[in-house]
């Protein structure tokens, strides 16, 4: 069972969230020329490493804001949590 | 190679099965291969027996980091089907079955395949619709298909809760008779044991460092038991081929995750058909050995684990009892996980890539183990001819780019959501 300390509740156990994705992912700019390799970038390529992962969650049962959370992906110990507009890419 | 036979079963027992061959060598690395096929998997396996049986190419190493048997092939649930709608994973997965009906007689190894059929259970008028045509999909391609009502499938599995006040009453099921079950292990064993035996080098606990990449083409692997040269390789890695991609600068539509699966205390035969649950995500058969084999969804995050997290296993197993209530009295014996490279479309990939001499099988999501022959008939043709069989032209890389995507399930790029 995962802990997840939500920025806004506390530490909470994982049942109370949901999963949302690597965070590091960007849409691309609206209104600038973008090419299909971009989009597919966007839509559907990741690099899922072995290590540490930034993901977003959703506090789902809880405040039900989206946080942001460094995890490794082979461990599942987690660094640090935030809130999901911080920059701490 | 020795062949396995009553014969030489009898013959072995005057030497109390000491003087047994060894099923396959533990060759050192040579210099060079024509095909080095990086993963020792179910799928690796028998793409390097096909190589060799239909295309002549023996001089080819397969190289795996852990143990033959230890990945995927030795985690599943043993599930093998072709129930699928859309013709390119109907048709793959059908000429699949051919290969398993006879793989047994093939391998000289009793994979012990048992096609007991499998039962998708329907819990609304709705999903009776959806089942009717999925049937009739199967039917035009030439895969059996019936579909049952209440009635039929309380004859068939009457420990299944049959009650009116459940949240999900059974409306019926769709069948395919000829789907089943096989010992994953054998699977395994009997391709590496063949493949050897044709001159393939099997080469464990080796791991790939990197990459000899030259003006766009493969030059050689480099591995922690030495370079390698070679002019082709095949990348069957399952749940490790984003990190073999990120080695090579590219960046796939896969994610990999953990997917969990248990079995209960052995008991005496209960349910001698494949199962699954039409309101979520489980699917339960019984093992030669009495134990109820289990599985149901992802644990839902981005995961290199191998071993899985309890909320899942509990959500799975409620599924599993609200459809067979007596599932509640067993205990527990095993749980485990394994690593599943999830596509962003549900469907798998084998292709080329765009460097020449790299060649690509990946992103099986949860049915990599039904595959296993299939994928290897396919990749090995795509590795010998340098283009890809028209049974996999549909499982191609570009169709992300395309918008061609074969979305079975309709799930989206969501590989977590089950």
């Amino acid at each position: 069972m995962l802990h997840i300390k939500c920025p806004h509740c506390g530490m909470r156990s994982q049942n109370e969230f949901s999963y949302g994705g690597d965070a590091t992912v960007k849409r691309p700019e609206l209104g600038k020329e973008i090419s299909d390799h971009d989009w597919d970038n966007f839509v559907y390529n990741r690099k899922s490493l072995r290590g540490k992962h930034l993901e977003l969650w959703q506090h789902l049962s809880g405040c039900r804001q989206w946080i942001k959370v460094e995890r490794d992906t082979a461990t599942h110990e987690i660094f640090r949590t935030s809130k999901a507009n911080e920059d701490n890419s | 190679m020795q062949k396995y036979s009553i014969f030489n079963l009898i013959k072995n027992a005057f030497s109390n099965h000491q003087k047994w061959d060894l099923a396959w060598k533990d060759p050192t690395p040579k210099k060079e291969y024509d095909v080095v096929i990086i993963g020792g998997g179910g799928h690796g396996l028998a793409t390097a027996y096909y190589l060799a049986k239909e295309h002549n190419i023996t001089n080819v190493a397969i190289i795996e980091k852990g143990w033959i048997g230890g990945g995927n092939v030795g985690r599943n649930t043993t599930i093998i089907r072709s129930n699928y709608m859309h013709d390119d994973n109907a048709l793959f997965s059908e000429f699949g079955m051919d290969l398993w009906r006879k793989m047994s007689q093939d391998l000289n190894y009793n994979v012990m395949f048992s096609p007991r059929g499998i039962i998708n259970l329907a819990h609304s008028d709705a999903q009776m619709n959806v089942y009717a045509r999925r049937g009739n999909s199967m039917r035009l391609n030439g895969i059996d298909a019936e579909l049952l009502n209440r009635e039929q499938v309380r004859e068939i599995i009457p420990m299944a809760d049959f009650s009116e006040n459940v949240r999900f009453p059974i409306f019926g099921g769709l069948m395919q008779p000829s789907a089943g079950t096989a010992r994953h292990d054998a699977v395994a064993w009997g391709y590496a044991r063949q493949a050897d035996s044709m001159g393939v080098d099997i080469i464990q606990n080796c791991e790939v460092i990197g990459f000899d990449i030259s003006g766009g083409k493969v030059e050689g692997v480099r591995t922690s038991r030495g370079d390698i040269k070679v002019k082709k390789i095949g990348l069957c890695v399952a749940g490790s081929t984003n990190i073999l991609a990120d080695k090579l600068n590219m960046t796939l539509p896969i994610e990999t995750h953990l997917l969990q699966a248990c079995v209960s205390e052995p008991v005496k035969p209960v349910l001698d058909r494949v199962v699954t649950f039409g309101a979520g995500h489980f699917y339960i058969s019984q093992s030669d050995k009495g134990e109820m084999v289990m599985g149901g969804d992802l644990d839902g995050y981005n995961s290199y684990a191998q071993r899985g997290n309890l909320p899942t296993l509990q959500h799975v197993l409620t599924e599993g009892i609200a459809m067979m209530p007596f599932l509640s009295k067993l205990k527990m014996l095993r749980t485990w996980g394994g690593i599943m490279d999830m596509s962003m479309d549900g469907s798998p990939i084998i292709d080329k890539t765009h460097i020449e001499g790299l060649y690509l099988n990946c992103g099986w999501c949860y049915g990599g183990f039904k595959a296993t022959p299939a994928s290897g008939w396919t990749f090995a043709h795509t590795i010998a001819q340098d283009r890809v069989h028209e049974l996999n032209a549909g499982y191609n890389l570009n169709r992300f780019n395309t918008g061609h995507l074969l979305d079975e399930k309709g799930l989206g790029t969501k590989t977590w959501i089950s």
